[in-house]
């Protein structure tokens, strides 16, 4: 059976689960096991927030150290902080779009320059995708469809097939929005 | 949905499932993460029964044992810190039983992500001498649920069912029962000796609690959520119990470690199975998030096999704090002996980068900035500021938290600041679900006792933080029924107190005028700080049109910023010399706060 460890990080209220139900989704429709495990919670007004999703596993849903086959950074500074999860031949897929935490925000620390963190992230991993998913996501039609954007990036890599991914974001967006998350997806597929 | 289908959910979500196919009767709870989501998915699911977001999660509990006495099935759903609160009728209804069957679901929080203590309920669950069931996976909480309605029915006991964060918010494929519905007979039946605690039926029925473990453990033993592996020749024994046992499971195979392996999920534990392993072993490692609870049973029972010497180790070797994952249970295996492998684990290199923590924190244009911001102007910042359990904990980033025990204990510590003699002024605050919660009583008791503090209770017209979950002050129920929306006002005047003022904390002037008139009323003052959670307002359409700065205006002086906006940023100058300005970013909500702040003028509503 197919197994693959996916990390999905972000910043909460970015939408991080969607990200992660469409591709669990993706999977049981596929007949291939899952387990996830989700950040709720106190994390999610805006703190740092972390999914695993864990396709063909049965064990538990947590992904140990240094064995996700990907990370899926929402935010360049998440990625960063995941990086320790990643297997040595592992990709990253990022966006390069920075949010702010309250810290840089008040000048109480700085946030790094993207260029060196993407350059960081590279000695990391075998392949790197970044993404500037939130001009991609407008071009789409919606600037609020950059994660599945980041999806369509993803979807080269993770063992599922494009047809059952569109069939995961078709039932789990909005009915009047499906038409550009589907765009979203595909032009994410092209970078 | 219940026809051996496979789909795809989140552990609570598979809960409310199993809830709604065992024809429940009545189910009851009050929100708590990682709890909250089986009664918002049942209430959604609209089946035939009673669901209910209780004021507290003693009155859920009884609320559920009412409906059980009566000859119904329930469930009663909280946070592992909501049985402290629900804790005083748990304990005696060991005693009396049940009579329809009845489900108790503490959600336990190991790792604390989203609770003040990480406290482990199966402690409890041994208290009161109750069965407890600890699912590894979301499917085993969902099958889990059909077995302990069965259990409870067969034994009239309750039954706890105690899944942590990573199964209630686990998801995974979830292969669905089928099921038909059940009709239970209603009507209570008068049988004082197990209704009525009076010491002569108390002591009776304790004996009566007693004598039933005996058969409940063999019983429990004999469930398929036992699991035990002899491997031949192995000489060492693993044993894991709940979520830590599928974690194990994934280290023994990535080591390929020779061990007999049980797993467990029952308690009391299987103590036959116990002795069956350590039957065929030297050496036994149990392996269990928080609490030894599983280690001192094998403990006892080793020191009962007289005929043979068993190393043991549990607690010595494995953290009895925080969660645990496949990462640590390698690394604690590797550096006793247990395994040869070393972990790699541990030799991850971190980035050199230096990345900026990100605490969660409150939302633009959350109304609770707002309050702490004229709250800390009339009080100074040197002022008592007592706080409780809700989005506004965040209220530590504007120096406005300064302790938080549990909930409603915002009042009552207050009120003992200011009894021990504290001079300063003390201002606590209280959520409006956290005032119903438990709040209540400590205003009743500040008031009664003439202690000198103000309560601002901040009425954001839900319970923010577990979700927005509907509460008595919103006038609607779970299902979303309308119901009689109950006044703040009115509870704290009769209540006693004698200052009470409902302010709109959006009105920064008006607002810091009310608590400096409270901070000078003698004796329990109250400000109700009612405006609508920004989440909950931008639900129902409500959408003000955000602001910019005018950067003409804008002199650099970063008052807005001190204000803590996440909506607000500050642009450093570019050329050396020139002044930097503020900048609101398109996360802007509208409250208008930060141009009330604005000491240039220079914030504006975008025309
Ligand atoms: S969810 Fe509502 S109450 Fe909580 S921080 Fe956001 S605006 Fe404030
Ligand atoms: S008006 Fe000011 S304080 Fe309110 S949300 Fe917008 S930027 Fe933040």
């Amino acid at each position: 059976m197919i197994e693959f460890d996916l990390v999905i990080v972000g910043v909460g209220g970015q939408g991080a689960i969607l990200s992660s139900d469409i591709v669990g989704l993706a999977a049981v429709n596929s007949g291939v096991p899952v387990q996830a495990s989700e950040t709720h919670g106190m994390a999610q007004r805006g703190g740092s927030v972390e999914n695993h999703v864990r396709i063909g596993l049965t064990y538990g849903s947590l992904i140990p150290k240094r064995q996700a086959d990907c990370i899926l950074g929402l935010e360049p500074v998440e990625a960063l902080r995941a990086v320790d999860y990643l297997s040595s031949g592992g990709v990253i897929v990022v966006n390069t779009n920075p949010i702010l935490p309250i810290t840089a925000l008040s000048g109480a620390c700085e946030y790094p320059d993207v260029d060196m963190m993407i350059n960081e992230l590279r000695n990391y991993c075998k392949e790197l995708v970044a993404v500037d998913a939130n001009s991609i996501a407008k071009q789409a039609g919606h600037p609020l469809t950059a994660n599945v954007v980041m999806i369509g990036a993803l979807s080269k890599f993770i063992p599922l097939s494009v047809e059952k991914l569109e069939e995961s974001i078709r039932r789990l967006v909005p009915p009047k929005t499906v038409d550009v998350n589907i765009e979203a997806f595909r032009l994410g597929r092209l970078q | 949905m219940s026809n051996n289908t496979i789909t795809y959910l989140l552990g609570n979500h598979a809960i409310a499932q199993a809830i709604s196919q065992c024809s429940t009767d009545v189910v009851a709870g009050y929100p708590g993460t990682p709890s909250s989501e089986i009664i918002e998915f049942l209430a959604a699911m609209k089946p035939d029964c009673h669901i209910e977001w209780s004021v507290n999660e003693k009155a859920a509990m009884e609320v559920a044992i009412g409906a059980s006495w009566a000859g119904g099935r329930s469930v009663v759903t909280m946070k592992h810190v909501g049985l402290n609160v629900a804790s005083d009728p748990f304990m005696t209804l060991a005693y009396s039983g049940t009579r329809g069957g009845m489900i108790i679901i503490s959600a336990d929080d190991p790792g604390c992500h989203s609770s003040q203590n990480e406290q482990d309920n199966r402690r409890y669950a041994a208290f009161a001498q109750i069965p407890c069931l600890d699912p590894a996976v979301p499917q085993e909480a969902y099958d889990m649920v059909f077995y302990a309605f069965e259990f409870s029915e067969k034994f009239n006991m309750p039954v706890m069912l105690r899944p942590t964060t990573r199964v209630c918010h686990g998801k995974s494929n979830i292969k669905l029962r089928t099921s038909a519905p059940v009709h239970h007979e209603i009507g209570f039946q008068k049988i004082p000796s197990r209704w009525v605690m009076l010491p002569a039926h108390a002591r009776l029925r304790h004996q009566d609690l007693i004598n039933k473990q005996q058969e409940m453990m063999q019983e429990l033993g004999l469930s398929k959520w036992n699991d035990l592996d002899i491997i031949e020749g192995a000489k060492i024994g693993i044993i894991a119990s709940g979520v830590a046992s599928v974690y194990t499971k994934e280290c023994l195979k990535k080591f390929n470690t020779k061990a007999s392996f049980l797993k467990i999920s029952t308690y009391p534990p299987p103590v036959e199975l116990i002795k069956e392993l350590l039957g065929s072993v030297d050496k036994v490692l149990v392996i269990e998030e928080m609490e030894p609870i599983v280690e001192d049973v094998v403990r006892s029972i080793s020191n009962s096999i007289s005929n043979k010497e068993i190393e043991i180790h549990g607690k010595d070797i494995i953290p009895g704090y925080g969660e645990l994952n496949v990462s640590i249970i390698a690394s604690c295996m590797a550096s006793s002996g247990f395994t040869d492998n070393q972990e790699e684990a541990d030799i991850v290199d971190k980035t050199s980068i230096e990345l900026p923590n990100r605490p969660p924190v409150m939302c633009p244009g959350c109304p609770h900035r707002a309050t702490y911001y004229a709250m800390k102007k009339a009080f100074g910042k040197d002022a008592v500021f007592p706080g409780d359990i809700g989005c506004y904990t965040l209220g530590i980033q504007m120096e406005t938290m300064d302790t938080c025990l549990c909930m409603g204990a915002s009042i009552t510590i207050a009120t003992g600041i200011y009894h021990a003699g504290e001079t300063k002024p003390i201002c606590c605050s209280i959520g409006d679900s956290t005032f119903l919660h438990t709040g209540i009583p400590g205003l009743l008791n500040a008031v009664y006792n003439n202690a000198d503090i103000t309560v601002a209770i901040l009425d954001n017209r839900t319970t923010a933080m577990t979700g927005h979950q509907p509460n008595p002050g919103t006038g609607q129920t779970v299902m979303g029924d309308a119901t009689y929306m109950v006044s703040l006002e009115d509870i704290a005047t009769s209540c006693g107190v004698q200052f009470v003022k409902v302010i709109d904390p959006f009105n920064v002037e008006s607002t810091i005028e009310i608590f400096n008139k409270a901070k000078e009323h003698k004796g329990t003052s109250v400000v109700i700080s009612k405006q609508e959670c920004i989440i909950t307002a931008r639900r129902r359409g409500i959408k003000p049109r955000p602001f910019e700065v005018d950067i003409d205006k804008c002199n650099g002086c970063r008052m807005c910023i001190k204000f803590g906006c996440p909506a607000i940023q500050f642009a450093d100058a570019q050329v050396e010399g020139e002044k930097g300005y503020a900048h609101i970013s398109n996360l802007c909500a509208g409250c208008g706060v930060c141009a009330s702040i604005c000491p240039f003028d220079a914030i504006k509503e975008v025309c």
